[in-house]
């Protein structure tokens, strides 16, 4: 699905890229912990977390992650914002909590971006 | 001729250590540089992989510290050198899950004890020195072919 559905399905409020809402993706992995999403995490995946410091972009352009979804209704910081915009990576915020975001994202068909952790996830 | 021990590149990023300021912009940095190479996007993201946890130990833990980055026609060595206070017990700083972090570093989202294992795990080779007072040594490399 597009990011612009995703937006739509969690009501959410984009505060970086605007102009990047066609990107495709399919895929998620859920995490406040950094090192868990340096772990785990998968290219092109979105990124939904609860934290809102410059250290969630840095993680998604090192691990190319599509776009960055912030849970529970915060909002990232404006150190968040300014770095996100340089590195061109969506920032989107909303009000759902990290549960039923990733609730309402799967029954719409994006999926985790592994399954079990050490095995890979098969896409056919 | 291009020999296999030909230096294609060969940078040193200097890192303040003990702030969370600036961290990532090396690995930023890094992974431009690669990405302009033309290398394959597997390698340069476990680079840059790498090169993220190794900065953010510095940012953590050490006084000061940089980062080395050398690309030969086949591998791609990274070295992490600090100034700190050097890790005591490295087998156990290894494990999975162990940690020594701080509130101020679990609160930008690290000290899960994944760190080291992360940088073990996305490098074929992997070397660490460490000495109590001194500092820390880092030596990754990832093969390009």
């Amino acid at each position: 699905m597009t990011l612009k559905e995703v937006k739509e399905i969690l009501d959410a409020e984009v505060f970086v890229g605007h102009d990047q809402l066609e990107m495709e993706v399919k895929t998620a992995f859920g995490a406040d912990l950094m090192s868990d999403v340096l772990a785990f995490a998968k290219s092109g995946s979105l990124l939904l977390t609860g934290l809102t410091n410059p250290q969630i972009v840095r993680t998604s352009d090192v691990l190319d992650i599509a776009a960055i979804i912030i849970v529970r209704g915060k909002r990232p910081l404006p150190e968040t914002i300014q770095l996100a915009e340089e590195l061109r990576i969506p920032i989107l915020s909303t009000k759902y909590i990290l549960f039923e975001t990733a609730g309402r994202l799967y029954t719409k068909g994006i999926v985790g971006c592994v399954d079990k952790v050490g095995e890979k996830r098969d896409f056919s | 001729m291009i020999s296999h021990e030909t230096v294609i590149c060969e940078k040193s990023f200097p890192i303040k250590g003990r702030t969370f300021e600036n961290a990532g912009h090396i690995s930023s940095k890094v992974k431009s540089m690669l990405q302009k190479m033309q290398l394959s996007n597997d390698v340069v993201r476990r680079v840059a992989m790498v090169t993220y946890e190794a900065e953010i130990n510095i940012c953590s833990y050490a006084e000061r510290g940089r980062i080395v980055l050398r690309v030969t026609p086949k591998f791609i060595t990274i070295e992490a050198i600090d100034r700190g206070q050097g890790i005591e017990d490295i087998e156990l700083a290894m494990k999975e899950g162990y940690s020594t972090a701080t509130d101020k570093i679990r609160q930008m989202g690290f000290g899960a004890g994944m760190g080291l294992a992360n940088i073990k795990r996305y490098s074929d080779t992997f070397r660490i020195y460490s000495e109590i007072g001194k500092g820390t040594h880092l030596k990754m490399i990832i093969r390009i072919v």
